[in-house]
């Protein structure tokens, strides 16, 4: 615990500080930079660029080392990894546009080939130079153990521009969005749109396969604004709260991973910003699930309230177990099934509701009243007092109802 | 070679011929071909929409009416023929030109509010780098108002019928202030107040001057909204004034005998 603490405050030691402000710039450009690609319903197509790396990094440690170099370079491996996640995503849109596949089978194609690839190229390199092992398996789930200054100024600075970048481009990107073709037909480049937010989604891919790897970068771009939809209904909020999700699931994974010594770091970055969703999921305000269930429930109350009610106006008998239970649960009707004093008179209420609709249906047919009728909004919340007056003369008056409502 | 060189001439007339003035027009096509596949949807389309004017374009389901739409907009690519507006080329022209598409083409479980979508209708004139003044927000503000929405302008719009909806995006148009307005069936599926409502704004914009084309599909209202029509089934099948062409031979013609002889006998017809 108390190494958790250190490592939370960055004093857990040089490498663990140069980890979590890593993973921190890592976790907000990656939330940011992936709120649009959810938005666009393309959270898929982000994989198969993910696993699209990892023939570049191979074939740039080839490259590195023929040339005569050490092949460890993390510029070139990038520079190699962008490269070939670049040719996937080309991949992925040529099937989707000029074959009769869907995306989702382009996806499947192109990451397996891709990833196939890639895993043959590290075990040829495995045996051409095995004095000099890479540890490009590192790329997969990501590793820290090694990370230099250098590494993180790379990803602090990768990251801003693609946080900035986002930020820029936010107005024209949800447009697109929303609606491609009115995007279309005020005169914005949709395709160029989609490349250039793919674009940044390769560029956090590339920057965050140090620390998360590409099989788990693509739980970084897509938790953090998934997570984020829950608490806000605007789309410029899902941008920074999914920036703020992200960030802090890196730091707070990256202090995690700190305060023990085998825990590694990617995979729980990403199972806090799993957390993360899964507190969302349940206890956000209007879209989360306790909420929708609460709200069903109260809504369901309403309506066995209400079908008692006209029920016991018209004398009906209830047989419907919840609606006895709603009713006697509110003291409207005795254990016996029998109307209370409080019962009749909001049975009576009710059937003079009902009442009212009907003629409000009838005199206001030209306008969008008749829509409103779900039978359980008071039409008193809907017409103002004089128009209910207008009515009640219609139908004779409110006593007329309440005395037969009451028999 | 001497019996040719009348045949080039002739070619040569003829291009001078399409190279005619539509400048008058807010918005011509000249053989205009869309395909899906290789199936055209509009197979060689003239058409000449007329200024401050109020067109409906009128055909059966699958006859290419929001295709042609689309077509004129860009938004699907053309297979062949020519887009002008006002005589300029559609890209020079993009703002005089607003369009209203199908409500039922966006998913409105989108995080956005009925405000921000009519401030997508400003996009041209913000850039990327202008923010969303107050003066946006007021005319944002007026728009709804137009429409009968200002109370809803701070909803989530997944919480909108579907009236409202439409009403939603005629605002946004409204916050383009083109000078001519095109809209895909903007009475489908909606209640009679915004139909109403939708008609008067439409009406209102003619009035000041603009020019509005309609995919339309009630063929009961036509006459009573609109001065001219187009009619097509993947080929044009006659434009003009409602008063002239709104009859039972055009309607024949546009539907085929899918349309009943009881029912042309019921429409108001020219």
């Amino acid at each position: 615990m108390n190494n958790f603490l250190a490592a939370l405050t960055l004093g857990a030691g040089y490498n663990s500080a140069l980890v979590a402000i890593g993973a921190t710039c890592l976790g907000v450009a990656a939330g940011v930079g992936g709120t649009f690609l959810f938005l666009r319903k393309r959270a898929l197509v982000s994989d198969a660029v993910a696993h699209s790396t990892l023939p570049g990094v191979g074939l740039a440690f080839i490259i590195m080392v023929m040339l005569g170099g050490e092949g460890r370079s993390l510029a070139g491996l990038l520079l190699g990894s962008a490269a070939s996640a670049f040719v996937g995503l080309l991949a992925v849109s040529w099937i989707t546009e000029r074959t009769r596949l869907a995306e989702d089978a382009a996806i499947g194609a192109v990451l397996s080939v891709f990833f196939g690839v890639g895993v043959v190229l590290l075990t040829v390199i495995q045996t051409m130079s095995s004095g000099r092992q890479a540890g490009l398996e590192s790329f997969l789930l990501g590793s820290t153990a090694g990370m230099l200054f250098s590494d993180a100024v790379v990803i602090a600075v990768g990251g801003a521009a693609t946080a900035l970048a986002t930020v820029l481009m936010r107005r024209p990107m949800t447009i697109v969005a929303f609606d491609p073709d009115y995007a279309r037909s005020i005169g914005i480049d949709v395709p160029r749109i989609d490349l250039l937010m793919m674009a940044l989604v390769m560029a956090v891919t590339v920057i965050g396969l140090k620390i998360v790897g590409l099989i788990l970068i693509v739980a970084m771009l897509i938790i953090p604004p998934v997570a984020a939809r829950f608490w806000t209904d605007r789309s410029s909020n899902v941008i920074w709260i999914a920036g703020l999700i992200g960030g802090s699931s890196g730091f707070v994974g990256s202090a995690i991973s700190a305060s023990a010594p085998a825990l590694p770091t990617g995979p729980i970055v990403v199972l806090v910003c799993a957390a993360i969703f899964f507190v969302s999921l349940l206890a956000a305000p209007d879209r989360g699930v306790l909420a929708a269930v609460l709200r069903h429930r109260a809504f369901q109350r309403r309506v066995h309230r209400r079908q008692g009610l006209l029920a016991l106006s018209r004398g009906e008998p209830i047989h419907d177990v919840m609606t006895l239970r709603v009713l006697s649960g509110e003291g409207l009707i005795r254990a016996d099934g029998v109307a209370t004093e409080t019962g009749r008179s909001a049975a009576a209420r009710a059937a003079r509701d009902e009442r009212r609709w009907d003629v409000a249906r009838s005199l206001y047919q030209d306008t969008s009243l008749p829509g409103r009728y779900d039978g359980l909004t008071a039409i008193d919340t809907v017409l103002t007092r004089d128009e209910i007056a207008a009515i009640d003369r219609e139908i004779g008056g409110p006593a007329a109802l309440d005395i037969k409502g009451a028999s | 070679m001497a019996k040719t060189m009348p045949r080039v001439q002739l070619a040569a007339a003829g291009g001078e011929a399409v190279r005619e003035d539509l400048s008058a027009s807010p918005l011509a096509v000249r053989g205009l071909t869309v395909s899906y596949g290789n199936k055209p949807a509009v197979f060689s389309i003239d058409a000449t929409f007329r200024a401050e004017a109020m067109t409906a374009i009128i055909g059966p389901n699958g006859a290419g009416k929001s295709t042609l739409l689309k077509a004129a907009l860009g938004i699907v690519p053309r297979l062949s023929g020519r887009v002008t507006v006002f005589g300029e080329a559609l890209d020079k022209a993009r703002g005089r030109i607003a369009y209203v598409p199908q409500r039922a083409s966006v998913d409105w479980d989108f995080p956005t509010r009925v405000v921000d979508v009519v401030i997508m209708g400003m996009q041209r004139e913000l850039g990327l780098l202008r923010l969303v003044r107050p003066a946006h927000r007021k005319r944002a503000f007026e728009c709804l108002e137009r429409v009968g929405m200002v109370d809803f302008a701070d909803r989530q719009i997944g919480q909108l019928s579907g009236g409202q909806q439409q009403r939603v995006f005629l605002a946004r148009a409204l916050a383009q202030n083109a000078d001519i307005y095109l809209l895909d069936e903007p009475f489908a599926g909606v209640d009679a107040a915004t139909e109403k409502a939708i008609i008067d704004v439409l009406k209102a914009l003619k009035a000041d001057g603009r020019s509005v084309v309609c995919v339309h599909h009630d063929l009961a209202t036509v006459a009573d909204y609109f001065d001219d029509a187009f009619f097509i089934n993947v080929r044009k099948i006659a434009e003009g004034r409602i008063a002239s062409i709104f009859n039972a031979e055009t309607l024949q013609a546009t539907y085929g005998g899918r349309l009943a002889s009881t029912h042309i006998d019921q429409l108001r017809l020219a």
